[in-house]
């Protein structure tokens, strides 16, 4: 049974890397921060299926993982920032079980961009807050997508473990 | 077998998401109500202003020892080239009013159109 769960994290982790490269291929729309967080698909799922110690594992190793890979320096910094205020807003409003997965992935898309927001006014100074309008509403957006995705997996995927 | 959407669950949703927006808009409006045409475009890297060029003065400044260009042209600031592969700073165009801001994380710089003239001459103090 635990082998069975160390091995479903790590293709959890696998696939969100994945996801992290496919999204890094996607172009952006010339905002800093504006994007779709689909690597976010996964830790929502491990967050309902597998346990909140799992989803966080499985988030930050992917930071790390991916920034090494793909990312700059710089990149750790946000990415890490943004995951974890997240991850810890999508495990409270979960734990509080009054509303969905898709108000779960909203809050989580919101708070990591304002995690990075956050982040980038300690490297970069104020003058980033500009950005904070448009990234909660992209956040939201997203949010939406991402979440509708992941409640249909939750729904669907049946683990057994 | 669970209904994928609870109706009570689906309407707290409704209202979290209305809130985040009205969140970003009451944002919105008071980071861009009070603004006006700038007078300087300052530049910062890691926070710290390294420049500042009059936005009436035309002209082409290379930054941070030139791995972004910064061009000056009818009273608007934009980023014509930059040594980052994804050239987001570009992308983010033109900015003439205050508070307006161009971003280029990799190069951790900022520029950012502030009220006022360039070379301290605004204030006089007699």
């Amino acid at each position: 049974m635990k082998t069975k769960r160390i091995a479903l994290m790590a293709m959890c982790i696998a696939l969100a890397m994945i996801l992290s490269y496919v999204e890094s291929q996607i172009p952006s729309p010339g905002i800093p921060g504006v994007k779709l967080g689909l690597a976010n698909i996964v830790v929502i799922f491990a967050l309902y299926k597998l346990g909140w110690k799992e989803a966080v594992g499985i988030s930050l190793l992917r930071v790390l993982l991916v920034s090494l890979l793909f990312g700059h320096v710089a990149s750790f910094f946000y990415s890490i920032a943004g995951a974890a205020l997240s991850l810890a807003g999508m495990i409270l409003l979960k734990r509080i079980d009054k509303l969905s997965c898709v108000a779960v992935s909203v809050l989580g898309g919101v708070l990591h961009n304002l995690g990075q927001i956050l982040m980038a006014v300690v490297l970069m100074g104020r003058n980033v807050v500009y950005y904070l309008p448009v990234l909660i509403l992209s956040g939201v957006a997203a949010g939406v997508a991402i979440g509708a995705v992941s409640a249909l997996l939750v729904h669907r995927v049946d683990l057994q473990a | 077998m669970k209904r994928l959407f609870a109706d009570k669950k689906l309407r707290n949703d409704l209202i979290l998401i209305a809130a985040l927006l009205l969140i970003a808009g009451v944002l919105y409006l008071a980071l861009n109500l009070g603004r006006q045409e700038g007078g300087v475009a300052v530049v910062r890297v890691d926070g710290v202003e390294v420049e500042r060029h009059s936005l009436s003065v035309n002209g082409t400044f290379p930054l941070n020892g030139g791995s972004n260009i910064l061009v000056i042209e009818d009273g608007k600031a934009w980023l014509s080239d930059a040594d980052c592969p994804d050239l987001l700073c570009v992308k983010q165009g033109k900015i003439h009013y205050t508070g307006q801001v161009i971003t280029c994380l990799p190069n951790r710089l900022t520029v950012t159109v502030e009220g006022g003239e360039s070379d301290g001459v605004d204030l006089v103090v007699g």
